[in-house]
């Protein structure tokens, strides 16, 4: 008994109060390792330029990207909403075959359909960016706490199974059936199917990365949920988020075209890709006037694809486990 | 087992009865225009208004929901107001089903026989340009708004092979390009998916051992590597066949097929709410019948899974 005594009073005696207090989480110890030449991102932006295809692709985007923003402010270009009438006759110029005035032509009623197809690129772009970044802000929100808290997990789960259950397709058509035609309604519509997805891929990847040690060693250490999601969860997740966000734009594109088909799209005075397809597609039986569909589609084509293929290979290049 | 099934469908049909007041809750916000018809304009304030209160829209929402639903147990999903004045909306999908399954299962079929074998060719020669060029295949159908593509192969095939433009019921040679134009979408994603599981598949210390004892290129192939790739693809097997009875939109009012997707379209267009409304509960149904078959048929192809440990998300 003697011996115990002896050794517990050891012990107690050369403790300190003060080494059982919460360490205080500092930002900056935080960042205080050891000297690392590597940079998470220069490896990424290495590893992406090795795929030729992809830094082509992201080039082009860049360059349409950019020359939809300053297309109105260039010498000689037309209004895209405006009917051209022909001073020689005093009638429209409809369906003018490209020339040197109008590059691709005019559409049935008279308007350029050069300008028309960046006006609707630009609004196509628009509406491809803002689901996009509501997706991802939504989806990565909720997906966090369905993932990493504990008590969200039953209710959000029971919530997801029946959401999910619903096709998309239908919301989509229904709550566009709902609400009336405009840009901002086509973006809530397809936001609120968007996020779904997102939310389920994102709270599956925290699920298998919240228990990982690294992470338990934070908890314990008392640092808090939203550092532990802000700073050793997210670096893991960008690439999976890049790669549903640059998704996202050609997939918002397609639902444009899709809901301007069965009628719900935007108004025929915004021009949209889709409202430039199907203005298209009602010409297509005159082999002369093909030219109205073909260009739209070429324009939607590459962008659809560039993004596809530039957020795939950004993906890959994300993933460390491609770094060298 | 019995459990899960029964577990499953008390979730499914609490999830279809949530869909249903919702679409039916959401549609009351309408415009009251589209419940009068073409009739509207011959009417007087006064006469509309009583119209409206006969077809019970002046009811309180919960008791036209109860009759709603009073309808839909007796296989009433209302009549049709402008697409075809006083049809049964339930006479009217039963008219058009029968040329929305004849395509579709059609497309399945045609898209299982080119897409599985596809995939795993690909597999098999990863890396080298039959992979490279399925891989372009997929990109572009994946990227690129079907509308593009369904176009064009209306516009151009039709023209080379001097084939009609339109569906025909009594020639043959017009349903090709429809049938073809349907499959291209779930070609390109059968073809994915059996190539990502057999890759998966194919890197696993098993196919290693089998390697090194001797086993036949042939015979790891086809006993193992697809049968256990082919585990995923079945549970989405049934929801895409039973998809195909609401018929693809795009390809059945292009081509003015008589079947379901083109039936939305025009009654959208005409402002039908309960044609709309009966179809999409109808969707709607269809759908979660699709996902609980896909995780039954998975359960019965895959004996590894036991169903019922907790509530997993897919």
């Amino acid at each position: 008994m003697g011996l115990y005594t002896k050794e517990i009073q050891n012990i107690s005696d050369k403790s300190n109060e003060s080494l059982f207090d919460f360490a205080v989480a500092d930002d900056s110890k935080a960042e205080e390792t050891a000297y690392s030449n590597y940079s998470y991102w220069r490896s990424t932006w290495r590893s992406f330029l090795k795929n030729r295809i992809a830094v082509f692709l992201l080039f082009m985007v860049v360059f349409i990207i950019g020359f939809t923003l300053i297309q109105p402010y260039l010498p000689s270009q037309k209004s895209p909403t405006e009917i051209y009438i022909n001073p020689d006759t005093g009638m429209q110029d409809r369906n003018v075959a490209p020339n040197g005035e109008y590059w691709f032509g005019t559409n049935s009623i008279g308007q350029d359909l050069w300008s028309r197809i960046w006006e609707g690129t630009r609004t196509s772009l628009y509406i491809g960016f803002v689901v996009a970044m509501v997706e991802v802000i939504v989806g990565f929100t909720i997906g966090a706490l369905w993932g990493f808290s504990r008590k969200l997990e039953v209710p959000f789960t029971q919530l997801y199974n029946i959401v999910d259950n619903i096709p998309t397709t239908i919301v989509l058509i229904l709550m566009s059936y709902i609400l009336r035609p405009s840009v901002s309604t086509i973006i809530i519509a397809m936001c609120i199917t968007g996020w779904v997805e997102m939310a389920r891929f994102l709270r599956n990847q925290i699920v298998i990365l919240r228990d990982r040690e690294y992470n338990l060693a934070s908890k314990t250490l008392g640092t808090p949920g939203y550092r532990i999601i802000l700073k050793n969860l997210l670096p893991y997740l960008i690439s999976v988020i890049m790669l549903r966000m640059s998704l996202a734009v050609p997939f918002a594109i397609g639902a444009e075209v899709f809901l301007t088909y069965i009628g719900l799209g935007l108004p025929v005075s915004i021009p949209s890709l889709g409202n430039l397809i199907n203005e298209g597609r009602v010409l297509m039986m005159s082999p002369d006037l093909r030219y109205q569909l073909i260009f739209p589609s070429i324009v939607l084509s590459a962008i659809t694809i560039a993004f596809y293929i530039i957020g795939n290979s950004f993906a890959d290049a994300a993933d460390p486990k491609n770094h060298v | 087992m019995l459990k899960y099934i029964g577990k499953r469908l008390v979730q499914s049909i609490f999830t279809l009865f949530v869909i249903i007041t919702i679409v039916f809750s959401l549609l009351r916000l309408m415009p009251e225009e589209g419940y009068l018809g073409a009739a509207a304009e011959k009417m007087t304030e006064a006469q509309q208004e009583i119209y409206l209160t006969n077809l019970g829209l002046r009811d309180p929402l919960i008791v036209q929901l109860g009759n709603f639903y009073q309808g839909l147990f007796q296989g009433d999903l209302g009549k049709s107001i402008t697409y075809r004045t006083d049809v049964p909306v339930v006479d009217i999908i039963q008219d058009k089903m029968m040329y929305s399954i004849l395509f579709g299962l059609g497309a399945v079929a045609l898209s299982l026989l080119v897409g599985v074998p596809l995939g795993i060719l690909m597999a098999q020669f990863k890396g080298r340009w039959l992979d490279r060029l399925g891989t372009g295949y997929i990109v572009f159908v994946v990227a690129v708004p079907a509308m593009v593509y369904f176009l064009m192969i209306q516009m151009y095939v039709t023209g080379w092979f001097g084939w009609p433009m339109l569906f025909d019921e009594y020639n043959p040679i017009s349903f090709i390009l429809p049938l073809i134009s349907m499959a291209l979408g779930p070609i390109a994603s059968y073809a994915m998916w059996m190539r990502r599981y057999m890759v998966d598949e194919l890197n696993k210390d098993y196919i290693k051992l089998a390697r090194a004892k001797g086993v036949k290129e042939r015979t790891i192939m086809f006993r193992h590597v697809l049968r256990n790739a082919f585990i995923p693809m079945a549970q989405y097997l049934p929801a895409t066949i039973l998809f195909t009875i609401t018929g693809s939109i795009y390809i059945e009012s292009l081509y003015s097929i008589p079947g379901m997707g083109g039936l939305l379209v025009d009654a959208i267009q005409r402002q039908d709410n309960q044609v709309v409304q009966g179809l999409v509960i109808f969707f709607s149904s269809l759908g979660i019948i699709g996902l609980i078959l896909g995780d039954l048929l998975m359960a019965i192809v895959d004996p590894r899974i036991k169903l019922g440990k907790g509530d997993s998300v897919r």
